[in-house]
């Protein structure tokens, strides 16, 4: 009698213990939902807030946007007229500071992987490499205007331009090159020096080529990054206005960003640029996030091959 | 074949001395700052300068005190990163635990292009479509301010924060987060008490440099911040970050005047917090590894 009722309590024990179990269970899993919920939630705010800048500006810039934007000079204090010499400034700012930058940068990254050794030498030019990517770009107009405008006396010209921006690009060329690098197999390697080849002649025919993809995105990105750049080349390079397009790399000229800043802040115009500058902003944005767009797209091709 | 050696030997040495240039470009930088930016020492005391709550560089006899402006990037870089870092992470580990292989393809490209608008774009977009908003909404009298500021930057340090965080994630190793799951928790818990934790080093390495880029950003906070040298006394009032300052007056400026030597040893201020800032992340990314099967 005893033992039946003491076996009957202890099951309905178990399944007491179960049935709190469950319900534990139960909420810990709510919990999880709603808490993954916030995460997406999250990562859909990165997404809004790219499609309504996107969005905003296509909307109110496209109209200003013509083919007279595009190929002609402002004109009557910079409220009518199109953005050319900004055009032209800001692609050969681009191209300059890239055409220094990627030698530089490749030449580092190729030191950095192929023939130092750890050591106190690669820490400290890694060290370098990552407080030089920290430097704010306003310090590096500052760096500019002390040393390639004034020092080296280059002046205010497309050339102290470029190089500031090199200098700002130099440590995204070097950290795309190294991927690149990275990336080879090291099969590759080894049947190279299997066949008897040196260490430079290794590097130059055989892994520079297969890296070369990795590395065109790597310049494509800093190609970007310095396109929209606008604190190095406000003390370097950039000018209000200079309706004719430069004739020498030590002509100063007009750049995309420091244009839609100059529009949007100076002047006794603001207002009524106001079409011009949704319009300049437009074109930056194209130029910048369409570079940005070909890299990515390339780069995943290439993994997908890999 | 020694001729060969040593040719070998003269191109590693040339590229040896090609990848010193990142060093030498940092090294230039400080000696250009240091070189432009000490002679205000002979018109300021140091402790004028620092803590200096006047900024008049045009007045006669002028005023050197850059205190408003470290107060206003610091409360800037603060506030922005309230915003960001919770966002960044959070999206971070939505990346690398939560979404689909394919949901992933599709987000990652989006915090790269959001990384890659133009700051001047993004102050553009501060200026007319957020300032307005926020002087309407909150009845305030400027939207050009601290929080206007502050929200931009986030906008601008989420890309940074949530790609290098989830990297960290990432790299946890899967056997640690089975562990946990054959223990019985659920998916959440092993993110909370065992994933984040042995991803904190890179997570936190990903917070500074976040906070070291909202610091140094200028476009952005030039056309948003307002640009008044006071010290705020509420995330309301406009403020004139370091940086602002520097890009707002030296055009104006002439050739190595005082104000110059002061925008050049504001320079100096803003770089030395951000290296310090770099070397920090660069210590703990190097110091604390990050936890897998070996240090288990």
């Amino acid at each position: 009698m005893a033992l039946e009722a003491a076996s009957e309590r202890l099951a309905s024990g178990y399944e007491m213990t179960e049935r709190l179990r469950i319900r534990r269970k139960i909420r810990r899993q709510r919990r999880q939902k709603i808490v993954f919920t916030v995460f997406r939630l999250a990562a859909v705010i990165n997404g809004a807030a790219l499609l309504s800048v996107l969005v905003f500006l296509l909307f109110k810039g496209w109209r200003a946007v013509n083919w007279t934007f595009l190929t002609q000079a402002p004109y009557e204090a910079m409220t009518k007229g199109g953005i050319l010499p900004c055009i032209v400034g800001t692609v050969l700012l681009g191209l300059g500071a890239i055409v220094i930058a990627l030698p530089i940068g490749v030449i580092s990254a190729i030191y950095l992987h192929e023939y130092a050794r750890a050591g106190k030498l690669v820490r400290l030019i890694r060290l370098g490499i990552n407080n030089l990517a920290g430097v704010p770009s306003v310090v590096f107009g500052l760096f500019g205007l002390a040393f390639f405008v004034v020092w080296a006396g280059l002046g205010v010209s497309i050339l102290s331009g470029a190089l500031t921006l090199a200098a700002l690009s130099l440590p995204v060329i070097i950290a795309s090159a190294e991927e690149a690098l990275r990336a080879v197999p090291d099969t590759y390697r080894e049947a190279s020096y299997g066949l008897g080849a040196t260490k430079a002649q290794t590097v130059f025919r055989v892994v520079l080529p297969s890296a070369l993809p990795g590395i065109l995105t790597g310049a494509i990105l800093g190609l970007s990054r310095a396109a929209g750049e606008t604190a190095p080349i406000m003390f370097t390079a950039a000018v209000f206005f200079r309706p004719d397009l430069p004739h020498s790399l030590l002509d100063p000229v007009m750049a995309l960003p420091y244009h839609i800043y100059v529009l949007a802040t100076a002047g006794t115009h603001i207002e009524a640029t106001r079409p011009l500058q949704y319009g300049t902003a437009l074109v930056l944005i194209t130029l910048v996030l369409g570079l940005n767009l070909v890299a990515i797209l390339y780069r995943a091709r290439l993994r997908r091959k890999r | 074949m020694r001729k060969r050696h040593y040719s070998e030997k003269g191109l590693e040495v040339g590229f040896l001395l090609v990848a010193l240039a990142s060093i030498a470009t940092l090294t230039g930088i400080m000696v250009f700052l240091f070189m432009e930016g000490l002679p205000i020492f002979k018109k300021v005391s140091i402790d004028g300068f620092f803590l200096g709550r006047f900024w008049y560089p045009t007045s006669d006899p002028p005023d050197f005190g850059i205190l408003p402006m470290i107060v206003a990037s610091l409360s800037v870089m603060i506030v922005s990163s309230a915003i960001a870092v919770p966002l960044g992470v959070m999206t971070a580990i939505f990346l690398a635990e939560i979404a689909s292989t394919r949901v992933r393809e599709m987000v990652k490209p989006v915090i790269e292009l959001l990384a890659a608008l133009p700051s001047v774009v993004i102050g553009f977009l501060g200026m007319i479509v957020v300032a307005p908003f926020l002087q309407e909404a909150l009845g305030i009298p400027t939207g050009l301010n601290l929080l206007n500021a502050s929200l931009m930057l986030a906008l601008m340090s989420v890309p940074t924060i949530a790609s290098i965080s989830e990297d960290a994630i990432f790299s946890v190793p899967t056997s640690v987060k089975e562990a946990s799951l054959a223990l019985g928790a659920t998916h959440w818990e092993t993110i909370g008490r065992v994933i984040v934790p042995s991803a904190l080093s890179g997570i936190s390495t990903a917070v500074i440099l976040g906070m070291s880029r909202a610091i140094g950003e200028t476009m952005v906070v030039l056309m948003v911040a307002g640009g008044a040298a006071m010290i705020p006394t509420s995330i309301f009032d406009p403020v004139r970050p370091m940086t602002a300052s520097i890009a707002a007056e030296m055009a104006e400026t002439p050739f190595r005047s005082a104000h110059y030597h002061a925008l050049f040893a504001t320079g100096i201020v803003l770089f030395l917090i951000t290296l310090a800032f770099n070397l920090v992340a660069d210590y703990i990314s190097h110091r604390f590894r990050q936890a897998g099967e070996a240090s288990l």
